[in-house]
């Protein structure tokens, strides 16, 4: 591949054509389908083949990427996007510039989405996402996205991920130019800094001083790494960002680079993101190729180059500096600190290590200034955050609000409240590392921000954000929680490797009603040596689900302990039965039950006792007449 | 280097140039505990135990901690204790708890502490996995089931020695410490070295265990124990008897194993003299001949594995001379052949030796005749301290009497063999050809002695201008290969001991610390000061046996040649 | 030198037999060979100039690692939090049981599938989800993911 030498004149050049090609294909029809791993998981890549051989059948001249100088009326523009974020309704299909969404489409629903909408400008119902009996064809009317506000996400599902053109015909790198050509390294810093900026990745670590600390090193080898590796269970706020946005990523560590003096970038995203990887990958190739990254970039004397490192699986190596050891090719283990990862990070040099998010969010800052930036979200905790809000509420996905949201908001306005009729419990924030908050009233009106949650013992994390209703035992899940952490840990010192096995066994015991009073206290004072002593971040802060549950629902434990009986745990199960009518009386159920429950007579319709039924299920697959249903649960 | 004032439990405690708050902590008279700190290799931060609290109440371990002038830390609050509790309870529950009879009992590290800190109760189930006992090389134990993860062995194996064979492999709460691929440790190029067993500070890995052999053979009345006592045992075995490191003891020793049951006891420093002389000999033909350049020092049998193994296409390099072990096992039983013809006992030869190695060196095929091997029994100084102590003499008290005699005699040069350096040094003396009092000073200042991990020096031999470099750890002999190979350096012979400060930090030694190891090298080079002979070649007893028996009978008896092993 | 052996030391020589390439190596080779064989990686150390024990110790540290052969196809149930909640644990326990699995063995009898569990796919918005060779299957339940392998198997024995 030949390199282009980019100057800053013809970069313009390069902005003024996109921008332009960009302007022209608005104007023009275009599909825009979301290529999230969510949706691509649901057919995505089959709908995006099924339009695309709909319209070449009709002679359409289909394009795919922006097109330049093209005076052809009847053509139509697809495009893979990156992930709107409705992950619940997907797979997502957009009609432009009508601002249609159509939700949950089939492979099938193509032909009839191109004939009737995109070519004839009807609307299709039955694709429409409705709620309490309204249709809301266009994206921006939908509960789920009105109380969002939207900046690092803002072009996720809008464009192209692919297509270095699109990003910068948005403006893209622009502010990579900025700080190129027209701020100092120390500017930079300021600009961070006084933008209040926080890492995104858990912490909450102002940026800015991170980059600024980097920046007064004086060593020349010094390295930016972009952590990737979002392994909270529940989270996937980084993944769309990459596979999305992957040039904003880019964007971001490039300017901190500038700002700290650094040459070499490192991605660092785990090997479950395959889809994140080749896009980040493709996007480093197109900005290579155009000249945006390589050395002496636009004739300056700013060199720039970046890595992507595939992880292989260790929750543990979001931890900084497991993570910079995992790159270096060794066992993903926790250094003790000081010296900090400022000073002595990846091979031993300076490093500013942030995640996806935040430098996702550096080009904005940059573009809009501090002011701008500090204006979003609260005093202590500016700006916008991404979360990824699942688990028992109706909408499901990606969302991003402004710091200080409530939680109410979040999970009611936003999330469309519990399913089903359920009433809500609680809500499990920053995975593993946080906490159960409660739902009294205090809790669900408390503010999304880094500060208010660490005042009842959550954290915001990365920013995973679980729903659970009543039928969710908190005993259980802070069980799940400990088996998580317990699993992941390094092993590296005693009390996160001892002392996570032994609350995992108590839990055990205690879920399984086996435990006793004086098993309450030995959680607790497991947790407070392990939340005390541990090496490293992740295992001072493993104890959290445990410590939090405990402090809000210890009935919960205490029905495990002294009642030995809880509600949602031991809830009876309702047993499979035979329909009457489908059943032909062969026997084979009654065959193959391993606790002889089923009786009835050759020829004649069986029953199952559910006295016997320990619900296994043998019978249900095994039916040569689907008589058998398994009882729907709940 | 930071300096300033730190205060410790309210004591104000100066620093200067302390690596880490423990440090300062220690200084101060307080004995933190600790399991994974060793002052001589990489800080790891894994135990916690060592954690302290500051002014905030905040926690954190004083291992990793950078003292900072002003900075005020308590080492002893409820909360400290309580965790610190916690710890060894949770380490003990992972651990298997047959004290009484562990090879460790009295020694290890974590029974230690658990006393200290009065934990009597264990709270959690016992659901240990059982792992099997490795004992293949018969120079080191491991038995996974006393391992407490602290992974000084590892640092010990790879910073110290350069060999990386103990390594974690799998992680949480699977976490074990294993060569590769679980391998027995004689199926990995393990050079028998040991020191991680003098680092494990448990159970774990320990010294295979030969002192029932040793009794059996004392108790046989149809036995002859014939013991031989290397020059490092001398100023180490006294430290276990409440005596100065590097107080030489040698002859309290020999009254000791007499009344054990030993029957003739004898100092290796005549196999040393002996190894100087032919050593020296070989070196002035190499230089005659050409080479091959660098000669390498042969005493250090763990030095000669490491060659075998990792760098086969030294061994040509090595000096054909057998050890000074090896030597005084040849000569003894090749002399005493008649003797057991004659009375019809048989020689059963003891070396105590400071090291781990010297017990495979002991079994090598080479060392072998009519399938009966030259020296029948190695033990290391522990071992011997662990025999006394048995015995319930009173070694501080016991009157000394010296070696019998004719192998009981040995210069200062063979004394000087137990330190980084000696053997350089002995051999110098024995090649250079101006003997003046004058050159052995000069060469005992010349460098050769010394701390750095590798020493160069030149003299003048003859009208060749030699240069000796000086080599201990075998991570540094590797670096001395590499700067070789790389063209940095060139030197003609290079003495090599795997050992950082040489035998006297052998593994076979009782636990102790570099400066330990330092007194005990200073106890060598007094006892080569009070020697009224210095030079090997002065030995009259060498002298006298190389022109009787050994004659025409020195290659048969005093060199072999290693042909080196697949990996 | 068998074909495997030449095509690892390939492999690592593409990495330039460096120390930091050692987990992209180890990737390449398994995504090539399936599984991590002792002479693989005792070549690697070779090739890279570091400890045996240290290639097996970062071998053994990473969740995606495999010493061992594994299946023809590779089933991983998402064990994510909103997996989880959605009851991925009944799903896994169905195939496990489906594919008549014993002790810590993770591969059915005849080879044809390796049963594992993976954090968190980041689908959650199609909690349960499972994937088999790497292609995402969204809202499982038990039934539907046995019915998915038996689909497989049959497909199998048909070839």
């Amino acid at each position: 591949m030949r390199k282009t030498k980019l100057t800053r004149d013809s970069f313009h050049v390069f902005r003024a054509n996109a921008r332009n090609a960009y302007k022209q294909s608005e104007q023009r029809p275009s599909v825009l389908i979301c290529a999230g791993t969510g949706c691509i998981a649901g057919g995505a890549m089959k709908i995006f083949e099924n339009i695309k051989s709909e319209c070449e059948s009709r002679g359409l001249d289909v394009y795919v990427g922006l097109k330049h100088d093209t005076p052809e009326e009847k053509s139509l523009h697809i495009k893979m996007s990156g992930c709107h974020g409705f992950c619940e309704m997907g797979p997502l299909v957009h009609i432009e510039p009508m601002g249609i969404m159509y939700i949950h489409v089939k492979p099938e629903d193509c032909h009839e989405i191109l004939e009737k909408t995109v070519l004839g400008g009807e609307i299709i119902d039955r694709l429409v996402y409705h709620l309490d009996g309204v249709a809301y064809p266009k994206q921006e009317d939908i509960p789920f996205y009105k109380g969002q506000h939207r900046v690092v996400l803002e072009n996720c599902g809008r464009m192209d991920a692919e297509d270095i053109e699109e990003y910068v015909a948005k403006g893209g790198y622009a502010a990579f130019e900025k700080a190129l050509f027209e701020m100092s390294d120390e500017e930079i810093c300021k600009t961070i800094i006084d933008s209040g900026l926080r890492g995104r990745g858990g912490g909450g670590f102002p940026a800015g001083r991170k980059w600024d600390g980097a920046r007064k090193q004086k060593t020349e080898q010094k390295y930016i790494v972009c952590n990737g590796d979002e392994g909270d269970p529940g989270a996937f706020m980084d993944r769309s960002i990459m596979e999305g946005n992957p040039h904003s990523v880019l964007e971001g560590m490039m300017i901190a680079g500038r700002a700290v003096g650094s040459d070499t970038g490192y991605i660092y995203v785990r090997a479950e993101y395959p889809l994140a990887v080749s896009r980040l990958k493709t996007a480093i190739e197109k900005a290579e190729k155009c000249g945006l990254l390589g050395d002496n970039i636009m004739g300056t004397d700013f060199s720039f180059h970046i890595h992507v490192n595939k992880g292989a699986g260790a929750f543990v190596c979001g931890e900084g500096s497991a993570l910079t050891a995992s790159i270096e090719g060794n066992r993903g283990m926790p250094r003790v600190k000081p010296p900090r990862t400022i000073e002595h990070g990846l091979w031993a040099a300076p490093t500013v290590l942030n995640n996806v998010e935040t430098f996702a969010n550096v080009s904005n800052i940059i573009l809009n200034g501090a002011e701008w930036y500090h204006n979003l979200g609260t005093k202590s905790s500016p700006g916008t955050k991404a979360f990824a809000l699942t688990g028992n509420v109706v909408n499901t996905g990606l969302i991003e609000v402004p710091m200080g949201t409530t939680i109410r908001e979040v999970v009611f306005d936003i999330g469309g409240g519990i399913p089903n009729g359920k009433k809500f419990k609680a809500v499990q924030i920053g995975g593993p590392s946080g906490g159960c908050c409660c739902a009294s009233e205090e809790h669900l009106n408390l503010p999304l921000d880094f500060d208010s949650l660490k005042s009842i013992g959550a954290m915001i994390g990365s920013g995973g954000l679980v729903v659970m209703d009543e039928d969710t035992c908190m005993v259980e899940t802070a069980r799940f929680f400990m088996e998580f952490t317990q699993k992941e840990s390094c092993g590296k010192c005693v009390p996160c490797r001892e002392g996570t096995k032994r609350m995992l066994e108590i839990l055990n015991r205690i879920v399984n009603n086996e435990g006793c009073l004086e098993d309450l206290d030995l959680l607790e004072e497991l947790s407070e040596t392990i939340t005390s002593t541990a090496l490293c971040g992740l295992g001072q802060s493993a104890c959290k689900p445990v410590q939090s549950t405990l402090k809000y629902f210890r009935e919960e434990y205490l029905r495990h302990v002294v009642d030995h009986h809880c509600p949602i745990c031991n809830k009876e199960k309702p047993h499979p039965v035979i329909d009457a009518e489908k059943c032909k009386g062969c026997g084979k159920c009654r065959k193959n039950c391993p606790m002889e429950a089923i009786e009835g007579t050759v020829k004649n319709p069986h029953t199952i006792d559910p006295k016997k039924c320990i619900n296994c299920g043998a019978c249900v697959g095994n039916c040569p007449f689907g008589a058998i249903t398994a009882a729907e649960e709940g | 280097m930071a300096k300033g004032i730190m205060y410790i439990d309210g004591q104000r405690v100066p620093f200067d140039g302390e690596k880490n708050v423990l440090a300062v902590i220690r200084k101060a008279g307080i004995d933190m505990p600790t399991f994974c700190y060793y002052s001589e290799l990489s800080v790891f931060g894994a135990c916690r135990m060592c954690v302290v609290e500051d002014e905030k109440g905040k926690i954190d371990a004083s291992c990793s901690m950078e003292p900072r002038d002003g900075m005020k830390i308590r080492t002893n609050t409820a909360r400290l204790l309580k965790h610190r509790r916690m710890i060894l309870e949770l380490m003990l529950a992972s651990h298997c708890r047959d004290c009484t009879t562990c090879e460790k009992s009295g020694e290890c590290h974590l029974q230690e502490l658990a006393l200290r800190f009065g934990v009597r109760k264990v709270r959690f189930a016992d659901t240990r996995p059982q792992y099997e006992l490795d004992d293949s090389t018969h120079a080191i134990v491991r038995d996974p089931n006393k391992c407490i993860l602290c992974g000084d062995c590892i640092r010990v194996c790879e910073e110290m020695q350069g060999m990386g064979i103990l390594n974690f492999a799998h992680r949480g709460s699977d976490l074990q410490v294993t060569p590769a691929f679980n391998k027995k440790l004689s199926e990995t190029s393990c050079v028998n070295c040991g020191q991680c067993a003098a680092a494990c500070p448990t159970g774990a890995i320990t010294v295979y265990n030969e002192i029932g052999r040793a009794w059996r053979a004392l108790h046989n009345p149809n036995t002859r124990v014939v013991v031989q006592i290397a020059p490092a045992v001398r100023v180490a075995v006294g430290e276990a008897f409440g005596l100065e490191p590097g107080t030489n003891t040698l002859d309290k020793l020999v009254s000791t194993l007499k009344i054990m049951g030993a029957d003739e006891v004898y100092d290796t420093t005549f196999g040393a003299d002996l190894t100087v002389m032919e050593e020296a000999a070989e070196f002035l033909d190499r230089l005659k001949k050409g080479g091959p350049f660098p000669m390498f020092t042969s005493c250090c049998p763990a030095w000669i594995k490491y060659l075998e193994k990792e760098n086969p296409k030294y061994l040509k390099n090595i000096s054909s001379c057998k050890s000074p072990m090896q030597m005084f096992g040849a000569v003894l039983k090749d002399l005493y052949q008649k003797k057991d013809a004659e009375d019809g006992r048989t020689t059963f030869h003891i070396a105590i030796m400071p090291c781990t190695a010297k017990k495979v060196e002991a079994g090598r095929p080479e060392f072998r005749h009519d399938d009966v091997p030259d020296v029948d029994l190695v033990l290391t100084t522990q071992e011997v301290i662990n025999m006394i102590k048995e015995s319930g003499i009173l070694f501080a008290e016991i009157e000394g009497e010296s070696p019998d005699l004719p192998f009981g005699m040995g210069t200062g040069a063979a004394a000087i063999f137990g330190a980084s350096g000696g053997v350089a040094e002995a051999v110098a003396r024995r090649v250079v050809e101006d003997k003046s009092k004058n050159t052995l000073q000069a060469i005992q200042f010349s460098g050769v002695r010394g701390d750095d991990a590798i020493r160069a020096v030149s003299l003048p031999v003859g009208e060749h201008m030699v240069h000796i470099a000086v080599v201990h750890g075998l991570v540094n002999a590797k670096k001395l290969i590499a700067d070789i190979e790389a063209g940095l350096e060139y030197y003609d012979l290079v003495e090599v001991m795997t050992c950082k400060t040489g035998c006297v930090g052998g593994a076979g030694q009782p636990h102790g610390l570099t400066p330990v190891k330092k007194q005990r090298a200073a106890g060598l080079y007094e006892a080569d000061r009070a020697a009224l002979i210095k030079r090997s070649e002065r030995n009259p007893l060498v002298q006298e046996m190389l022109e009787t028996t050994l004659k025409g009978r020195t290659h048969e008896l005093l060199h072999v040649s290693y042909t080196g092993e697949k990996k | 030198m068998d074909e495997r052996l030449k095509r690892v030391a390939e492999i690592a020589e593409e990495h330039h037999c460096a120390g930091a390439n050692l987990i992209a190596i180890m990737q390449e080779i398994q995504s090539e060979f399936k599984y991590l064989s002792e002479q693989d990686l005792t070549l690697v150390a070779e090739k890279l100039g570091i400890s045996t024990a240290k290639v097996y110790s970062v071998a053994t540290f990473y969740e995606n690692f495999s010493l061992e052969p594994k299946g023809k196809h590779i089933i991983k149930v998402c064990a994510g939090t909103a997996c989880h909640v959605r009851k991925s644990g009944p799903i896994y326990d169905a195939i496990h049981d489906y594919l008549e699995l014993k002790g810590k063995s993770k591969t059915s009898a005849d080879g044809l599938f390796t049963l594992e569990t993976v954090a968190c796919l980041g689908a959650c918005g199609l909690a349960p989800v499972m994937t088999i060779d790497g292609e995402v299957h969204a809202k499982m339940t038990p039934e539907s993911a046995v019915e998915l392998l038996k689909e497989i198997r049959a497909k199998e024995s048909a070839e």
